[in-house]
């Protein structure tokens, strides 16, 4: 079966509309694992897509306020370069994911792609309203994230479709990401919480991975937050934010498995969250 | 680009390596031991939580087991037995031994990769920073005491060598 190497998004697609049992492979950290394990046979042709310049990069949009990240951006050159700056939230979540080996491979694209209810990076995604550009051989389409994260590893891409990038708008606010794991290193998220407070917008958002069949939003909450939070220094009376912990635990759907209780999970979630507001307050006075 | 996935040709450690009747999917880890007989390289758990099969890829520290092996063409690889030649040590190695830092020696290459790796991006690193970046190398023997000092020692000699 032939392997390809393709460096652009138009030879990639070529490929896949060639072969519609086409495996794509970008780091290789999820897909490899399942066919280590025997779970997964490639079939068909593999289109190797991380030498795609236009995935392996990102840019500035000054007028747009936003930056796209190509789809094979790896996270180690999230947690390390000026992405991790300008999303202090994604660079947070990108240094939970796995080891150094890990983040050197595993790109943003390929964990959205895996679309698993614990990807570190997808709490940040949805919070910030991320969206996400893909192409086929028929052309591009945009999709906002929560409609192409559709349940436990699915998503909206078709046969054929290919991510290209994620289009993030930048905050002028604060933004933060927790997880909870067994250990603090190389561990698969419990539960995982992503707050973002947009000081311009007056708008919270709130995202919770690990607690659902893939990644919630929890709209009472934020409002909730966005009413009783001080814009100016952030800060947020006790039993408000008692009362906006409560209703992130009871936006999730979390079930019980091997790695924790539903209760926990539910529980973890609103502690999170409520950590992260308290750390947006005091990261603000210490400015 | 586009190859067989059966028939391609790998450079590494500075040598054309031709790799042949190679199954769709098959790794970088089960290449270079079973096909090209570097068997420093170790496997353990296959799915890039132990850090034994590490080795540089393009320049970067990967685990051998999660690279699909066709995927590897035209970009230079480094293992182990590319770090020195058998009988003379690197420093790190050197350390490793003198430290102790080596009781079974099956997480070691992979350490030893991921050592050198992180002492050309940080000459100095603290013990914490240390902890963080050999987080996905597992000793099961040293309890990582006996690690972490051979990585000092070597920054510290390399820092005196300048």
């Amino acid at each position: 079966m032939p392997v390809h190497l393709p460096d652009t998004v138009d030879a990639a697609v070529a490929h896949l509309a060639a072969d519609p049992s086409a495996t794509l492979l970008a780091g290789g950290t999820d897909l490899m694992v399942e066919v280590n394990d025997g779970h997964r046979r490639p079939s068909g042709d593999v289109v190797v897509v991380n030498r795609i310049a236009e995935l392996r990069s990102w840019r500035r949009d000054a007028a747009a306020r936003a930056v796209t990240i190509g789809a094979a951006v790896s996270y180690r050159e999230i947690e390390t370069g000026p992405l991790g700056e300008m999303f202090p939230a994604l660079g947070e979540a990108a240094r939970t994911v796995g080891s150094p080996q890990i983040r050197n491979a595993g790109t943003l694209g390929g964990n959205l792609g895996t679309c698993s209810p614990a990807g570190d990076g997808l709490p940040v995604l949805a919070a910030l309203d991320a969206t996400v550009e893909l192409a086929s051989s028929h052309g591009r389409r945009v999709v906002p994230i929560g409609e192409f994260m559709v349940g436990v590893k699915r998503t909206a891409l078709a046969p054929g479709e290919m991510i290209v990038s994620i289009t993030l708008p930048l905050i002028d606010g604060w933004q933060g990401y927790a997880k909870v794991g067994v250990r603090n290193a190389m561990v698969i998220a419990v539960a995982s919480t992503c707050v973002v407070l947009d000081r311009a917008q007056r708008r919270v958002a709130v995202a919770l991975g690990s607690v659902g069949p893939t990644i919630l939003r929890c709209p009472e909450a934020e409002h909730d937050l966005a009413a009783s939070i001080d814009w100016e220094t952030l800060r947020v009376a006790g039993e408000d934010l008692e009362r906006f912990a409560t209703l992130v635990s009871a936006a999730s759907r979390p079930i019980t498995d091997h790695r924790s209780t539903a209760e926990y999970r539910r529980h973890a979630v609103g502690v999170l969250a409520r950590r992260l507001v308290r750390r947006a307050s005091s990261e603000e006075v210490t400015v | 680009m586009s190859h067989d996935s059966d028939h391609y040709v790998l450079d590494v450690n500075g040598v054309r390596r031709e790799v042949t009747d190679s199954w769709l999917g098959e790794s970088l880890l089960d290449v270079l031991r079973d096909r090209l007989g570097l068997m420093g390289t170790k496997g353990a758990c296959e799915q890039g939580e132990c850090g034994s099969c590490s080795v540089m890829v393009d320049g970067v520290l990967v685990c051998s087991c999660l690279v699909m092996a066709a995927s590897a063409v035209d970009q230079p690889i480094v293992t182990i037995e590319g770090i020195a030649p058998v009988g003379s040590p690197s420093d790190v190695q050197a350390a490793f031994v003198e430290a102790g830092a080596v009781q079974c020696g099956f997480c070691t290459p992979g350490l030893i990769m991921a050592v050198h790796d992180l002492l050309e991006r940080d000459v100095m690193p603290s013990e914490t920073e240390i902890r963080e970046e050999l987080a996905g190398n597992v000793c099961r023997c040293t309890g990582y005491g006996r690690i972490i000092e051979a990585v000092q020692r070597v920054a510290v000699e390399r820092g005196r060598a300048q």
